[in-house]
């Protein structure tokens, strides 16, 4: 087969799955400043929830929106009752979704055991473009559609919508914000649901591809990591051109550089925070 | 009752405690356990220097125990002396804190995160992919430990003393770094930095040095890492020992001397001892992270001092007297 | 069936019953502790709850006698890493002093301890497949009743060129030991035997997405994986996805499509042929015991690693036959494991070569979906393989480990 065009397409289809992953990473650490390591932790036990639903025959979309609205009231409450007095404090926010995510990975090991499950592509999916020489799966074409819908959705209520207005508003100056009567306080929790919610979307969107299966939230969150840092913190746009960085690098480099396959990725994301460590699209932050 | 007072007696029955441990211990095997405690103990203390006193996160200290460990190792495989391999192992870390240092310095906070785990992953990439130097996945095996002095530290016993040496020399000279002047000016970049810079501070190089200083700590604890266990691997370098050791500090405490002891107590006791009562230790380590945060968010260790404070307090203060109404309160 | 894990209830309600019981009574040998090394948490989970599965279900078959003596058990977590491997190895030696270890589960933690069991003479029975072990760093402690990594695949490369007749081959497995060890010994007996392999992928342990090294696959008879843990699930997949299927047909090692592992595939997975030293369709009495066992009592098609298991209990059991009290000598027992020769077990015959590894069948399976569930169906058996295949012990013995470099592939094109 076609090996560049094949490469090509799926950078893209990889910067799509990349992108869903990291959309509510980016949300959480560029508008609510906090590191959020248990994304991961959140992805792979949006991923498990989606694969039990599909298991009871629930249609795959239902199954992956339900995740999502599972994950958003876990996230809820945990923003609420955990994260939320330890505001401004960067490192017991890491202590803490660092300790969340051992105990997600244990209780999804008790439940789920520790044998991998990769669900069927949804059937009205399945198949492959035959093109050009290459053949290529139509669901990693699906999930740039999903990407790229998603990327819009969320940037038309952050800079669209007065909800969004409201949440620039209470991260860019907070007491203010709280003074002129914005609640920053739910909005911040509202947010972390949302990206709770994206990541479970996510796993759930990437487990006809990744499987799910213990491990795969530390699989998962330096990728998410990487798309964020390289993008710039705080941009969505980042994160967005950040992904399908990430996805052609991770491809032709791979391809091309075998011996070099740990590194193809942090090399580049070392080269760019040194010479620019605010990201390619990030905001210069004092 | 004054605090320092408190504290001498508590170093003091410490110390007793730490010096007679292979009699009142019991089994070998817990020993062994409380070399691995002193030993995680250095590495937190190193991160410490970078975390708690010059607010600087690093997820790729491992990188640098690592280094340490592997250059030791490898020249001892490779039929060298235990003088030589230390030493080497020393210059090994030193050099490569120095690269680290250069380039993870361009940035703080979360750009100095991010650079510390990309120069840690490419460290683990290096060590796991090039083979031909360090044998790869299989590892490297170290078949001697050294003889100081013509006592070989093969037995537990005596390892233990050899490490508790080495770890009182690490946690007096710590002490020492942190009361000095050039300790302060360390906090001071981590608290005030323009500030600083504008009494004429070279803010940089302050960190600059912190942070040779905490490899070399970190180098330490490899070498005791890899003497231990007689054999090293490409996971010793890997994102979770960075961030294992970066939870010992924060659980245990930042900024404080006694914290990061404390928190690598825990996880190396939670991993090795209570796993084998609790199968879902994991669990439970989780559970107690998220509660030592819940409860005590500056960490283990200064929290308890708070709690007992507090606890103190209530205690004197329901039961109060003429006589003790008289007593000032000493300064905190 | 809630599984037995700390014995150290177990063990106090043992001497208080040896201490409450009458005095002809208390004239019994101590029990003999078999201690297991398994890794219950992180990633390697998988593999390591099977392990104990298959210890467990043996041990239950015997009602914790073997023998004629009693049996505690004791398992120990290592975590997945080397360290954690030591420690609980000196756990199980040092405080619990343990008869006999079984485990661990990988190659690098295997590594971390042999020399240490050694040291305090402590016989280990493990399926980790690191072939210096048994080969130029023997070591007289350790017995291995599953396979060296290149075991079977030597095997494979025999099948694929004489029986397959395939002419090229590409090799695609993990970039660590195991995976390069594997790959070696496919490569040295298919192109002994007229084939070639033309090109070696060694996609890194944690990769998302094979597609970059899939699209590279082209111009062959066929592709052989020996990829492990879940990634053949992944891998698989993205196999059938991108069209390769009923292109070029797909060979595996025995990790790859372990039998354990079919409940996580599907269709993707049917007509893959592969080569392991356990199928859970050997048709011996003990495997039908133990099959239907583990399915009672876990719900699970036992695999390689409770089966590897399974046999090192029997291993135990038939030494603490040939010794009776003499048992507790360790020394004698890591000699009399040596010499233990069995025709019943759930892989066949088994018994080991002076290096410690295991002389036995190993099978070629055909991946199949019968009555709604994936089987692999023995197809071919080879009997009595040993770690050398057909090579002279020596001169293998001679040339450096299997690598990544070695044997040199000289037949690769861009």
């Amino acid at each position: 087969m076609n090996l560049w065009l094949t490469l090509a397409v799926n950078s893209v289809a990889l910067g799509g799955l990349l992108f869903l992953l990291s959309a509510g990473f980016s949300l959480i650490f560029g508008l609510m400043r906090i590191p959020n390591l248990m994304h991961g932790s959140f992805f792979m036990l949006g991923a498990y929830f989606g694969v039990t639903f599909l298991a009871k025959g629930t249609n795959f979309w239902v199954a992956a929106l339900a995740s999502g609205a599972a994950m958003a009231i876990i996230g809820g409450l945990v923003e609420r009752f955990l994260l939320r007095r330890l505001a401004g404090q960067e490192l017991p926010q890491v202590l803490l979704t660092l300790g969340l995510s051992f105990i997600v990975s244990d209780i999804c090991l008790m439940i789920w055991t520790g044998d991998p499950i990769q669900p069927s592509t949804p059937s009205s999916l399945q198949g492959a473009v035959q093109a050009f020489g290459i053949y290529f799966p139509i669901y990693r074409l699906v999930i740039v559609a999903v990407a790229v819908a998603v990327a819009v959705a969320l940037w038309l209520m952050i800079d669209w919508t007065r909800l969004g207005a409201m949440i620039r508003a209470g991260v860019d100056d907070g007491p203010i914000a709280r003074v002129i009567g914005i609640k920053v306080s739910q909005l911040f929790t509202l947010i972390f649901c949302l990206g709770a919610a994206l990541a479970a979307f996510a796993g759930v969107m990437g487990s006809p591809i990744l499987s799910v299966y213990p491990g795969l939230d530390i699989d998962m969150l330096p990728l998410a990591l990487l798309v964020v840092i390289l993008g710039g913190t705080g941009s969505l746009l980042g994160a967005f051109v950040g992904s399908f960085v990430i996805g052609f690098l991770y491809n032709f480099g791979q391809a091309m550089f075998p011996d070099l396959a740990y590194v193809i990725l942090f090399l580049p994301m070392l080269l760019v925070l040194v010479l620019r460590p605010q990201g390619l699209f990030g905001r210069v932050v004092s | 009752m004054s605090g320092r007072l408190i504290r001498a007696a508590v170093i003091a029955i410490a110390g007793i405690a730490l010096a007679t441990l292979p009699f009142w211990v019991g089994n070998a095997y817990y020993i062994n356990i409380a070399s691995q405690i002193l030993f995680w103990a250095v590495f937190a203390l190193s991160l410490n220097i970078l975390v708690g006193y010059a607010g600087l996160v690093s997820l790729g200290h491992a990188g640098l125990f690592g280094i340490a460990g592997y250059t030791a190792g490898l020249l001892l495989e490779g039929g060298h002396g235990h003088l030589t391999a230390i030493f080497a192992a020393l210059a090994a870390v030193l050099a490569t804190s120095v690269i680290f240092a250069i380039l993870s310095l361009r940035s703080t906070g979360i750009g100095f995160l991010m650079i510390t785990l990309a120069l840690g992953q490419i460290l683990w990439g290096i060590a796991y992919r090039w083979a031909t130097l360090t044998n790869g996945d299989n590892g490297v095996v170290v078949r001697s430990r050294p003889a100081p002095f013509g006592i070989v530290l093969t037995s537990p016993t005596s390892f233990y003393y050899a490490t508790l040496i080495v770890f009182l020399l690490v946690v007096v000279s710590i002490a020492m770094f942190v009361r000095s002047p050039f300790g302060a000016s360390v906090r001071g970049t981590r608290d005030q930095p323009r500030r600083m810079t504008a009494l004429g501070y070279h803010v940089w190089l302050i960190r600059f040095i912190a942070f040779l200083l905490s490899g070399l700590w970190a180098g330490v604890a490899g070498i005791l890492f890899v003497y231990y266990n007689q054999f090293i691997s490409p996971q010793v370098v890997a994102l979770q020992t960075s961030a294992e050791v970066l939870l010992m500090v924060i659980s245990g405490g930042t900024a404080t001397l006694l914290g990061p002891i404390a928190g690598a107590a825990i996880v190396v006791i939670m991993k090795n001892v209570v796993s084998a009562y609790i199968e879902r230790w994991n669990l439970v380590l989780g559970i107690i992270f998220v509660a030592i945060i819940s409860f005590m968010p500056e960490g283990l260790v200064p929290g308890s001092v708070r709690l007992s404070k507090m606890g103190w307090r209530l205690f004197r203060d329901r039961y109060s007297s003429a006589v003790l109404s008289n007593v000032a309160e000493p300064p905190p | 069936m809630k599984v037995q894990r700390r014995t150290v209830l177990k063990g106090m309600l043992a001497a208080s019953v040896a201490v409450a019981a009458p005095p002809f009574l208390r004239a019994q040998p101590a029990p003999f502790k078999i201690g297991l090394l398994t890794v219950k948490t992180g990633p390697l989970a998988q593999g390591g709850i099977q392990m104990e599965q298959g210890i467990l279900t043996f041990l239950a078959e015997k009602n914790n006698t073997l023998a004629g003596r009693k049996i505690e058990f004791i398992s120990a977590d290592t975590g997945g890493n080397p360290a954690g491997a030591k420690t609980k190895t000196q756990e199980l030696i040092e405080r619990d002093k343990v008869n006999v270890i079984l485990g661990p589960l990988a190659a690098f933690e295997l590594l971390a301890i042999t020399d240490y069991v050694r040291d305090n003479k402590t016989p280990l029975i493990s399926i980790a497949a690191a072939e210096d072990v048994t080969q130029r760093k023997a070591n007289p402690f350790f017995i291995r009743p599953s396979a060296t990594s290149a075991q079977c695949c030597q095997v494979m490369g025999d099948y694929a060129a004489k029986d397959l007749k395939y002419k090229r081959a590409i090799t695609i497995s993990e970039d660590f030991a195991f995976g390069y060890e594997q790959m070696a010994g496919f490569q040295r007996v298919f192109e002994d035997n007229g084939g070639k392999v033309v090109k070696k992928l060694w996609p890194p342990l944690v990769t998302p997405d094979y597609t970059p090294y899939i699209a590279q696959i082209g111009n062959v008879d066929c592709v052989f994986n020996g990829f492990a843990g879940s990634n053949p699930v992944k891998f698989m997949r993205a196999y059938a996805d991108l069209g390769l299927k009923y292109k070029v047909p797909l060979l595996a090692g025995w990790t790859a499509m372990d039998d354990a592992l079919l409940k996580s595939l599907s269709d993707e997975a049917i007509g893959v042929i592969s080569a392991s030293w356990y199928s859970a369709e050997a048709d011996t009495p003990s495997n039908k015991r133990f099959v239907e066992a583990m399915q009672k009592a876990y719900l699970v098609l036992p695999g390689g690693y409770s089966a590897g298991m399974y046999v090192a209990g029997q291993c135990v059991e038939a030494a603490i036959q040939m010794l009776g009290d003499k048992v507790d000598d360790r020394t004698a027992l890591a000699e009399a494991l040596h010499k233990v020769s069995l025709t019943d077990t759930p892989r066949g015959s088994v018994r080991f070569d002076k290096y410690g590894n295991v002389v036995g069948d190993v099978f070629i399976r055909r991946c199949e979906r019968k009555g709604g569930q994936l089987i692999n169906t023995v197809i071919k058996t080879y009997p009595n393989v040993s770690q050398f295949w057909t090579y002279d012990e020596k001169e293998f013995l001679a040339q450096p480990v299997y690598s990544r470099d070695f044997p040199p592939a000289k037949n690769l094109e861009q």
